[in-house]
């Protein structure tokens, strides 16, 4: 058994937070750059140059890379050896986010009623997934999620008649769409499968593969490659203002699903998609 | 971006400043310029029908469509980039026919903004969406002027030297993203 206590993780949220918000990750740079020499139209050029400029400054000041910093997401993978000592786990989490916020200059962007829309002014409450494992493993991932590209999301129960062109479809539909909104050049995140809250969750999941990497089952990866060609040839470019770079990526996660269903969820992710991670061993 | 082949403009705008501008045009913007989102742009349009002062005079003004991140010790701001433009498409009609001249944002804008800015007079401008720590280098000083219990929805007065942007919508309502 592995003891933890939660104060390590209220310090790990905190960290976590403000390194996602103003680090870009290594494998979206690299996207940028490698894009940057391929993108045919020259407005779309100097975009990519200002975001790749933007990037380091962030990081040089470390000053947030955009300034929503998002509704912040957590992703816990919990082995059932664990067991957590201080306070409740969720109050920890969110006490981390609360520092994380201040202390990062972030921007708080969360009301506590969707109606009354009052600020809550500490970014929290984050929003949390757990997700159990075998042994005594622990992981934090800390993805705080911009609202921009969030909105322009969607989610589809499809028939299962309408098979892989439906999803395509409903995938480049969506995209089309967000145009210029979601931040350009984006990432698109695709769960199938599953039922509807199942689909979403892992269209939100898929946000966190690396740029380049791909899903192991063949069909899903050439899937994702073919999206991918097929996206960049919608011509809204970088930041909507045309050309040949709208997704650095295209992340697909599959589940099991019902005879009767074929649920698709499209999670857009701009391009300063955040996501940074830790894994406790001792 | 490229620092040589773009023009200035100074707030407050006129007619001539914006006239010749065409949708594609990278143009620097400097002077002030107010941020406002939907909070702040419902509030205003509330105020405006019923006859009272409103937050800042709306003659040649323009509009940064932006929640900033809260300033670091000794900078004037935090990182400030531009917001989806189309969940103020239902306020901007009224502000335009009110004096707004120009409004910085980013994505698409209703084909009633379109006509209220080739009706009245404007432009809209897009500036890259996510550049929002280097943006944040081009506000010189900033300052609360109206809402402040709305956080960083409130109203600031920016002053910027030279925002990058791009014209999206010109004078005549030719539109970049179409
Ligand atoms: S979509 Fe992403 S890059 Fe664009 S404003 Fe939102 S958080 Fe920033």
């Amino acid at each position: 058994m592995k003891i933890i206590k939660t104060e390590e993780i209220t310090n790990l949220v905190e960290r976590l937070s403000i390194e996602a918000n103003c680090i870009l990750s290594t494998d979206i740079y690299n996207g940028l750059k490698e894009n940057l020499k391929h993108e045919k139209s020259k407005l779309g050029c100097q975009v990519l140059g200002t975001l790749i400029e933007n990037a380091d400054i962030a990081q040089a000041e470390m000053a947030p890379i955009c300034q929503d910093t998002g509704m912040t997401v957590v992703f816990l993978t919990i082995g059932q050896d664990v067991h957590f000592e201080g306070e409740f786990l969720e109050d920890a989490i969110n006490e981390g986010v609360r520092r994380g916020y201040e202390k990062g200059y972030l921007r708080k962007s969360v009301v506590k009623d969707p109606l009354d829309r009052v600020n809550t002014n500490d970014n929290t409450p984050a929003i949390i997934h757990y997700e159990f494992v075998k042994g005594d493993r622990f992981q934090i991932t800390v993805a705080p999620k911009g609202f921009g590209s969030e909105n322009m999301s969607g989610l589809k129960m499809l028939k299962p008649s309408q098979g892989v062109e439906g999803i395509k479809n409903f995938i480049l539909e969506t995209v089309s769409n967000a145009g210029a909104n979601p931040c350009p050049p984006v990432i698109v995140g695709v769960g199938i499968g599953g039922t509807m809250e199942k689909a979403a969750l892992l269209s939100k999941k898929a946000l966190l593969v690396p740029v380049g990497e791909h899903n192991p089952d063949p069909k899903i990866a050439e899937l994702e490659t073919e999206l991918l060609t097929q996206i960049n040839n919608l011509g809204i470019g970088p930041a909507g203002f045309g050309g040949s770079t709208t997704a650095l990526s295209v992340n697909i996660l599959t589940y099991a699903t019902h005879i009767a269903g074929l649920p698709v969820s499209v999670n857009l992710g701009c391009h300063v998609t955040r996501h940074a991670s830790q894994i406790i061993t001792e | 971006m490229e620092e040589n082949d773009k023009m200035e403009i100074t707030t407050p705008l006129l007619e001539r400043d914006i006239a010749g501008l065409k949708a594609g045009d990278m143009i620097y913007v400097s002077g002030v310029v107010y941020t406002a989102r939907d909070a702040a742009h419902k509030r205003m349009c509330e105020q405006l029908a019923k006859g009272e002062k409103m937050p800042f005079d709306f003659d040649g003004a323009v509009v940064y469509y932006a929640g900033p991140c809260p300033p670091k010790p000794g900078k004037p701001i935090g990182s400030v980039g531009p917001t989806t433009s189309g969940r103020m498409d239902l306020y901007s009609p009224v502000l335009i026919q009110a004096g707004l001249k120009a409004m910085i944002g980013k994505g698409l804008r209703s084909k009633e903004v379109v006509d209220a800015i080739v009706k009245y007079g404007g432009v809209y401008f897009a500036a890259i969406g996510g550049a929002a720590a280097l943006m944040g280098k081009k506000v010189v000083s900033a300052e609360v002027i109206a809402y402040d219990e709305l956080g960083t929805e409130a109203v600031r007065r920016l002053v910027v030297k030279q925002l990058p942007v791009i014209v999206a919508i010109d004078r005549q309502g030719n539109n970049l993203y179409e």
